[in-house]
């Protein structure tokens, strides 16, 4: 049986995801541990150059069509299953993501290939892989092996630095026709809507104050943006705040929001859930306050406090301006 | 548009999570089970479709034991069937794969425009049981979806991907959609309303045999995380809490 | 026959014919209405028509107008004879009158109340024209001015008439003294010859009549209707506990009310007898703090509204006169909603149901109970915003706001030496419910905690009903939701069907209330007690030994379920004294005190349009007083609010918020030496700062 890993690389107008290079990285280490090759699929049109990026993979295999322009579910999984159908790798590991999502389950179905997703980390123990994936918002953990000959995998970030995935130098690239027939796609892309364009950039900001549902208000909005203009950074926030539309969701960090690497994240009243972490995927200085001393953010967080956010930022904010002034 | 919902029971994550003694799996003694959020909301989007367009809201879920408050509370919001199919298992809990299997020998044979969905549940470990009924039922699947249209007897949908980009697709029906978010927060329906559909309406009962959890990856064993790995806590009241992060941010030559 | 006979009847027939119309028109339209419940307690009915018509007490509240309405009341009582009086002599000139017409010490009665009448209808005018108070806001301020001329019009030219039929001998008043002011007024005039007196009298009669009969014919229309309703208004007054809202009106699946017409005859009787005077908005919190509701323009609104519903239903069924409202604006009338056109869902929400209104009103108006009906049907039509929504879900799934689980209800008792008793496996003399925001709020974890130490030291016998206690309901009645407040009472009432306990305490007014007043099983009821009461109790029988005088000057705020609904003042205050602390009090105090503002539902409703929180309003109160220390309070959302407040308007060095259980603690434990400088104590350097200032 194959010791091959695939990784299904996801790219979006051109631009290939961050999660693609957490799961080189995860499928590296796990090749390296079976002894097999660790394989790129890629598919897309005109889209050969971004193999440039995935120099941690040993091959790429790039399947070339216009209908691969941009991700649709049906075309993608089409071409995905013949694929794997046709030549079994020991495991294919998909992004747990709006694309990854889409198709992994379909492919799995179709070829009867046993799956499991929420996975953060995969390693390899006596020659045989295993996976560790979260679950219960990530209170839970499950690990058991991945079956042979193939199996299916969803990664999840956190597991890996994907500096660890990003490696120069051009693998191999092999270019497929589409085995399977793009024809009758029961799912087409009419086109993209930018999100709205804030004046704030979260991804460039160094310093960022995250808020939460701790915050309760909307009108305690403003202690945060004190704050953060104190400390010369910008606010950002979790999903329940930009739902309610107190933030625009250029401000969203999360899965489907961005995704930030400041120096300093301050979580105030966020529980830390993965959805929302998903959006940190670096950072050198973590303070979380939530006045639940079991929330998942302190097992993310280096230094942590249980008081009241709306207790503890308008002193905060008067101890930060006496000390950069004074 | 005829619109099924299928809604599936998750453990309450405000309680906390225990294992069971196999350790390979969740205690569900004292579990208490609630309706998976985004199911909520790809019900309350099935209503605004239904509001929108005209047509019928069939909600469908497994019977894990305290299903029938939901049901009525369904009901009360504005669907128009509910039914809740039984099985063997179905209380100590079954995966994904295994749903779908039942589901699909429910529905297989109904006609429907549109199946809706949450994208994801609390404790999926195997898929999600929207995408895996599709493939069941060689149907199309997208996820990720906070808005839907219709277009020329198509649909429109509004997918999300990370930094707030939204992509349109349309998709041919009958299909299945994984809703992330309904473009309303989940209506509330006033106590009274779901007592009198508790009296005056009924659940439809259907029976299942086999049920099949071939598919997905076995677990070896569950467990909770380990504390150790926690942040540091800061000790004290306000006053201390931020002398001590001014503290930290200066030594971090952040301030 | 003589013409001014004639021109008296017509007069006199055409005002009667104009006011027995309107008089009709509005009654017609209160057939619209519901039935009311059925009246009862008719000693309680009778007692209550001597105190409040008679006596006007109410009218008191503010006492300088309550005087002049005082008087404008009798006056009215005392002179309508003289009305009718006036008609009849008009109509039948030689007609003799026995008593009405001749009594001299009722004519003296006359004149002075004349003269009084005179006074505060001035007092009135100054009012209206010159000071202009806020309450005023909305009414019909002209229609009110006009009156008040009117009725000056009415009394100088009885006075004149009077007065100058004494000079021409032509008085049945005799001897002369007994119209003493009628008497002076003539003397101005006493001048000029007998012929130009009798023309000035003549025309002072037909000005009075005039005027009285354009009175008449005004007077079912506007506020001044209130002459006629009132006095049955208040005779069939809602005689319940205010603390007990009356059950969800249903019409045919329907919950709450939709039009108007859903309301009872009673209700739209009270409108009818709605003065416009202001002083409830005067008393409300939401209109102090710039929300959109006044309950005096919600009843003027529903008032007019039913008069604009009631002509164009008349117009739609081709009755009455009203055609003139044609087709197409009857139309529209009837096309308006009440809930959204006429009365918008913000003003709706904005109550926080303190009572203050309905205390307030000298005419018992209700504005609450119209506003919990119409929430009631807006919620079943989901219009309610988001967080209130969540929050109900919440109380709907775990019985508590906070969306915690229900099995951390008891969690505020971990660490705490001896265990409580599990009231729901060992019996107890006292059964402690504890309350949502006692149980979950973080920052109230320590005043629970607190409490029960103290309880502990009183040597109470108390246990509790851990997970199995739910939210008691009062706030979600108030919302609105009736059925999940039945559900939750029921869970509530089964486990405490199942414990062995004697009384109940509650540091929670809002639990307080309804225990007491909406949860009766059976007819029966356990005592229920506020922990205030408990606390006066061990402390005057010497179970609580106070170990040392606290010496604190501090004010108290009365908790708007505790006080205004449930009529418990004294108990707080005579705890606070017990232990050595000087209670100043704040201008708005007792039944006047102002709601924090989250009563209601409005702790779990978004905030939004108000300009200034009626929590802050009341901390600068209570600061303006200059010496009190502390701000002490009786209930947890108290608590919460008022921290809240002292914080946003960044008063924590000029005044604390403390729990009553807090300054109880304080002086069970023996004092502390005496603390100058360098010791962080609050007592010490506050009494420092007290003695330098003076």
């Amino acid at each position: 049986m194959s010791q091959d890993i695939w990784v299904v690389v996801e790219a979006l107008r051109g631009d290939v995801s961050e999660i693609s290079y957490t799961m080189l990285a995860a499928g590296r280490a796990l090749a390296d541990g079976l002894g097999g090759k660790l394989i790129v699929l890629l598919l897309g049109h005109k889209a050969e150059a971004m193999a440039s990026t995935l120099g941690a993979a040993d091959e790429v295999h790039y399947v070339e069509h216009a209908s691969l322009a941009e991700f649709t579910p049906d075309a993608y999984q089409r071409v995905i299953a013949r694929l794997i159908k046709e030549d079994p790798p020991r495991a294919a590991l998909f992004g747990h993501s709006s694309m990854g999502m889409d198709v992994v389950c379909s492919i799995g179905i179709r070829l009867g290939a046993p799956l499991i997703t929420y996975c953060q980390t995969l390693d390899v123990e006596d020659g045989v892989p295993r996976y560790i994936s979260l679950t219960c918002g990530g209170k839970v953990l499950a690990g058991g092996e991945l079956p042979a000959p193939t199996c299916l995998v969803t990664i999840v970030p956190g597991g890996y630095k994907p500096e660890d995935g990003k490696k120069e130098g051009a693998p191999e690239v092999t270019q497929f026709a589409p085995p399977a027939v793009l024809d009758d796609l029961k799912v087409n892309l009419k086109g993209y809507i930018e999100p709205e364009v804030g004046e704030v950039d979260v991804t460039k900001e160094a310093i960022l104050v995250s808020v939460g549902r701790g915050i309760q208000q909307q009108d305690n909005l403003k202690l945060a943006e004190e704050l953060a203009s104190a400390m010369g950074g910008a606010v950002s926030a979790s999903r329940p705040i930009v739902d309610q539309g107190w933030l625009p969701t250029s401000r969203l960090i999360g899965k489907s929001g961005m995704s930030v690497k400041p120096r300093l994240y301050l979580p105030l009243g966020i529980s830390g859930a993965p959805e929302h972490m998903e959006g940190v995927t670096d950072f050198e200085t973590m303070i979380a306050i939530n006045t639940d001393e079991r929330a998942p953010i302190f097992d993310i967080a280096q230094y942590g406090a249980t008081v009241d956010v709306l207790d503890l930022l308008p002193v905060l904010i008067e101890k930060v301006k006496d000390a950069k002034s004074g | 548009m005829h619109i099924i919902v299928l809604i599936k029971f998750v453990p309450d994550l405000v309680e906390e999570m225990e294992i069971d003694d196999s350790r390979t799996a969740l205690d569900r003694t004292f579990m208490r089970l609630i309706p998976s959020e985004q199911d909520e909301h790809a019900l309350e989007q099935a209503l605004l479709l239904n509001e929108r367009l005209g047509g019928t809201v069939s909600v469908v879920t497994l019977d894990t034991g305290d299903v029938d408050e939901t049901l009525f509370t369904a009901v009360a919001s504005g669907a128009d069937r509910v039914i809740k199919i039984i099985g063997e298992g179905f209380e100590a809990g079954i995966n994904n794969h295994a749903a779908s299997a039942v589901l699909y020998e429910a529905l297989k044979d109904v006609g429907f425009d549109l199946i809706l969905t949450g994208t994801q549940a609390v404790d999926d470990l195997d898929g999600s049981v929207g995408p895996l009924l599709a493939a069941r039922l060689d149907l199309p699947y997208v996820g990720y979806i906070t808005g839907i249209t219709q277009e020329d007897g198509k649909i429109v949908v509004r997918k999300e991907y990370p930094g707030g980009l939204i992509a349109e697709m349309e998709v041919s029906l009958p299909a299945v959609i994984g809703i992330q978010a309904a473009e309303e927060a989940p209506r509330y329906v006033v106590t009274s309303l779901v007592m009198e559909a508790m009296k005056t309406a009924t659940i439809e009962e259907l029976d299942v045999e086999a049920v099949d959890g071939s598919g997905a990856v076995g677990i070896e064993r569950m467990y909770l995380p380990e504390p150790s790995e926690r942040a540091e806590m800061i000790d004290g009241d306000v006053d201390q809490v931020a002398d001590a992060l001014v503290a930290l941010f200066q030594e971090r030559g952040l301030i | 026959m003589p013409i001014e006979p004639m021109l008296v009847l017509v007069g006199f027939l055409a005002a009667l014919t104009v006011f027995s119309y309107r008089l009709y028109q509005r009654f017609v339209h209160m057939r619209l209405g519901q039935p009311a419940r059925s009246f009862t307690q008719f000693g309680e009915r009778i007692k209550a028509l001597l105190v409040f018509v008679f006596g006007q007490r109410r009218l008191f509240r503010f006492p300088m107008p309550g005087l002049g309405h005082f008087f404008i009341f009798w006056g009215f009582v005392l002179l309508f004879p003289t009305i009718v009086l006036a008609i009849l002599e008009g109509i039948f000139p030689d007609l003799l009158v026995p008593f009405f017409g001749t009594f001299g010490p009722l004519a003296v009665l006359q004149d002075l109340i004349a003269v009084a009448v005179i006074a505060a209808v001035l007092y009135g005018l100054y009012l209206r024209l010159i000071a202009k108070p806020e309450r005023y806001q909305g009414s019909h301020q002209a229609e009110g001015t006009l009156v008040l001329f009117l009725i000056l019009t009415i009394m100088t030219s009885l006075l004149l008439m009077n007065g100058l039929r004494q000079n021409l001998g032509e008085s049945l008043i005799e001897p002369a003294y007994w119209q003493p002011i009628s008497v002076l007024v003539g003397s101005l005039f006493a001048g000029l010859g007998e012929g130009v007196q009798q023309v000035i009298g003549s025309a002072a009669y037909w000005v009075h009549l005039g005027v009285v009969l354009v009175f008449l014919a005004i007077l079912p229309v506007g506020k001044h209707f209130h002459v006629v309703t009132s006095v049955f208004n208040v005779f069939l007054r809602n005689q319940e506990p205010p603390g007990n809202l009356p059950p969800a009106p249903q019409f045919d699946g329907q919950v709450g009310i939709k039009n108007v017409e859903q309301f009872s005859w009673l209700q739209m009787l009270a409108w009818y007898s709605c003065t416009e005077c202001g002083r409830c908005q005067e008393v409300c919190p939401a209109y102090a703090s710039g929300l959109p509701l006044s309950p005096k323009l919600l009843i003027m609104g529903l008032r007019a509204h039913l008069f604009e519903r009631g002509s164009a239903l008349q117009a739609a069924n081709g009755t009455g006169s009203s055609q003139a409202i044609g087709n197409g604006a009857g139309q529209e009338v009837l096309e308006k909603e009440l809930t959204g056109d006429v009365i918008a869902d913000e003003v709706l929400w904005a109550c926080t149901t303190c009572y203050a209104c309905d205390q307030e009103c000298p005419l018992f108006v209700e504005h609450i109970t119209p506003i919990v009906d119409m929430r009631r049907y807006l919620l079943t039509q989901q219009r309610a915003d988001t967080q209130l929504m969540a929050a109900l879900g919440n109380l709907r799934r775990y019985g508590n706001s906070f969306g915690q689980s229900d099995r951390k209800r008891a969690m505020w008792t971990k660490g705490l030496e001896p265990k409580i008793k599990d009231i729901r496996k060992e019996a107890a003399q006292t059964l402690w419910f504890v309350g949502d925001y006692a149980s979950y709020s973080p920052a109230l974890t320590a005043i629970t905690q607190a409490t029960a130490r103290v309880f502990q030291k009183a040597g109470i016998d108390f246990g509790l009903l851990y997970d199995a206690e739910r939210n008691a309901g009062n706030d979600l009645r108030r919302v609105g939701e009736e059925g999940l407040f039945e559900l939750l009472a029921m869970k509530n009432k089964a486990a405490l069907d199942k414990c062995e306990f004697a009384d109940i305490v509650t540091t929670d007014p809002h639990t307080y209330n309804t225990l007491v007043n909406e949860y009766a099983a059976n007819g029966k009821s356990p005592p229920v007690y506020h922990y205030t009461e408990v606390l006066e109790r061990a402390i005057i029988s010497g179970q609580l030994p106070i170990q040392h005088q606290l010496g604190y000057t501090v004010t108290f705020h009365d908790p708007c379920y505790l006080g205004r609904y449930n009529g418990i003042y004294d108990a707080p205050r005579r705890v606070l004294e017990a232990i050595g602390c000087r209670v100043v009090e704040m201008p708005r105090n007792r039944d006047r005190s102002l709601c924090c503002g989250a009563g209601g539902g409005r702790i779990w409703m978004e905030e939004k349009g108000i300009n200034e929180r009626p929590s802050e309003i009341r901390i600068r109160e209570a600061i303006s007083l200059g010496n009190a220390q502390y701000f002490v309070v009786a209930c947890p959302k108290d608590v919460t609010m008022y921290r809240d407040a002292v914080k946003t308007i960044g008063q924590e060095g000029t005044i604390e918020v403390k729990d009553i259980i807090e300054l109880v603690e304080e002086a069970l434990l023996a004092a502390s030496p005496v603390l100058l400088e360098g010791d962080e104590s609050r007592t010490g350097s506050r009494l420092i700062e007290q003695e330098v200032d003076g």
